[in-house]
């Protein structure tokens, strides 16, 4: 299958404090790839660097077989291909919910005002949050705030999406509808990158689980088998220390 | 109504209002002209400086660009220091006559005032602006690039609506100071309220009476715009109700929503 990233090599400190060490590993059309691991296993800075909000110290990001370290390829087109959804969220507070999810369209892909419209409204229309166009974001739940950033990324189209956490910052009775989303999402064959600590999710929704510890990839498998069978020490540990909770 | 050495205090406010309104009006326009064009024209300056002091510069940076912003912060650091750490008074003094004996011309007095004012005012609000911006959360900078906003995108769309939103106290104190402060600008014959004042004090010797007459239309004007600009912020706000439409059902059906911690 065909790759859509590929990691070469990746290394990113902060000062002296080594995050990621030597970080190897590819993502192909459609796959929907979990990435679990303790707080400070360096899972989210792995994902901001594919979204070069954090700037890789070394190596290789290869987006369809070029290097977009090098400074021929421009950051904000890439940036545009991969759809980034937070845990805080981050709508714009200025906008209104359907603003949020023209002004990048309008702005960096140039579209025009109705196109732009339309198209965030199919995917407003897809997290249900059609009846909220006119709110600010102030005005709307977390799970609410969240299926609109998921509609924001989404308008521009991505080749994938990134998931940083989408769930952490929820009320635990709002992570259900946010789950839905991104269950559909998984369905329709996009291309999806999660952080997450919903290992229910990991499960039953990825392709592929990839555990991390103290910046280095310790297992990449499928689900069944990095939950039922792994076959690294650590991710054993890491495993029985979350589901016993 | 005619006033002698007798007449009382009263009658004297009367009568000096009745014979010079004119004067305390005209020099009223003024003060306001300058000190609204001066506001606003300080606040672009100070936009336009918090929007450049806020360029990321890191390691990737080109080697030109990162010496160029070196040296225009350099600039602008200096403008701010220089014209924040003299008093206005002064700057109207160097820069009245210092452009007059460098390029030999003479500033209209009024322009003068203005571009004091305004270059005065710039320097306050550019620190006011980069406050406003470094308020804004950095999950706000963080979404807009990674949808692929460039930074004068996110700035335009997303930081500057807010920060000004934020800075816009700030903002109506800085008007107020400048009302009452452009009554310096007296010292190179801008003919502003504080002197038109001392002129008409000066004819009968008046001044108590003058000045309070005076005082109580600088507080009306400092009154009105401080009100108008806390207008303007709830205006910002957006509104407190919003409307949801369609439903389920009913895609045409439509009821309000009101944000009580609004109203």
């Amino acid at each position: 299958m065909e790759n859509i990233i590929e990691i070469r090599h990746l290394q990113k400190s902060f000062g002296k404090n080594e995050v990621l060490k030597d970080i190897n590993f590819s993502v192909s059309k459609g796959e929907v790839v979990c990435i679990i691991g303790s707080s400070g296993s360096g899972k989210s800075t792995l994902l901001r660097c594919l979204n070069l909000l954090e700037y890789p110290t070394s190596g290789e990001i290869l987006y369809r077989g070029q290097n977009i370290l090098e400074h021929n390829m421009s950051n904000a087109v890439y940036r545009a291909k991969m759809g980034m959804v937070f845990q805080q969220f981050n709508l714009f507070n200025n906008l209104s919910v359907l603003d949020n999810c023209m002004v990048g369209q309008i702005k960096v892909l140039k579209k025009d005002t109705r196109e732009a419209r339309n198209t965030a409204m199919q995917y407003l229309e897809l997290v249900g949050m059609t009846q909220f166009i006119n709110a600010r974001p102030s005005q709307i739940s977390g799970g609410q705030k969240q299926r609109v950033a998921i509609a924001r990324a989404l308008s521009m189209e991505p080749e994938a999406l990134l998931f940083d956490e989408p769930t952490s910052a929820l009320d635990p009775e709002l992570v259900g509808e946010v789950l839905k989303v991104m269950k559909n999402l998984a369905q329709s064959g996009l291309t999806m990158l999660v952080v997450t600590h919903e290992m229910g999710f990991a499960r039953d929704v990825a392709n592929r689980v990839v555990f991390m510890d103290s910046g280095v990839i310790v297992e990449d498998d499928v689900p069944e088998v990095i939950f039922n069978n792994p076959k690294n020490e650590r991710t054993r540990t890491f495993l029985k220390r979350i589901l016993e909770d | 109504m005619s006033v002698d050495a007798s007449s009382s205090f009263i009658q004297w406010v009367i009568f000096i209002l009745q014979q010079y309104w004119p004067v305390f009006l005209r020099g009223a326009e003024y003060t306001l002209l300058i000190s609204i064009t001066g506001t606003i024209i300080g606040f672009c300056i100070g936009l336009l400086i918090g929007i450049i002091r806020t360029i990321p510069v890191d390691n990737r940076t080109g080697l030109f660009k990162r010496v160029s912003m070196k040296i225009v912060n350099i600039i602008l650091l200096c403008y701010i220091e220089i014209f924040r750490g003299t008093p206005m008074m002064v700057q109207a003094m160097v820069i009245f006559y210092g452009v007059a004996l460098i390029y030999g011309i003479h500033l209209p007095i009024l322009l003068a005032g203005i571009v004091i004012v305004s270059i005065n005012t710039g320097a306050y609000m550019a620190e006011i602006v980069r406050g406003g911006i470094l308020s804004i959360d950095r999950g706000q900078f963080e979404a807009a690039h990674s949808i692929g906003m460039t930074h004068f995108q996110t700035m335009q769309s997303v930081v500057i609506p807010q920060a000004i939103r934020n800075i816009l106290p700030a903002t109506s104190n800085e008007f107020v100071i400048n009302i009452k402060d452009s009554s310096v600008l007296m010292v190179i014959g801008v003919t502003e309220l504080f002197f038109q004042s001392k002129s008409v004090a000066g004819i009968y010797y008046k001044f108590f009476e003058v000045f309070l007459i005076t005082s109580i239309i600088y507080l009306i004007m400092t009154f009105t715009v401080t009100r108008i600009l806390r207008y303007l912020e709830t205006k910002l706000d957006g509104p407190a109700v919003y409307t949801i439409h369609g439903s389920q059902t009913v895609p045409e059906a439509s009821f309000r929503i009101v944000d009580r911690e609004k109203l």
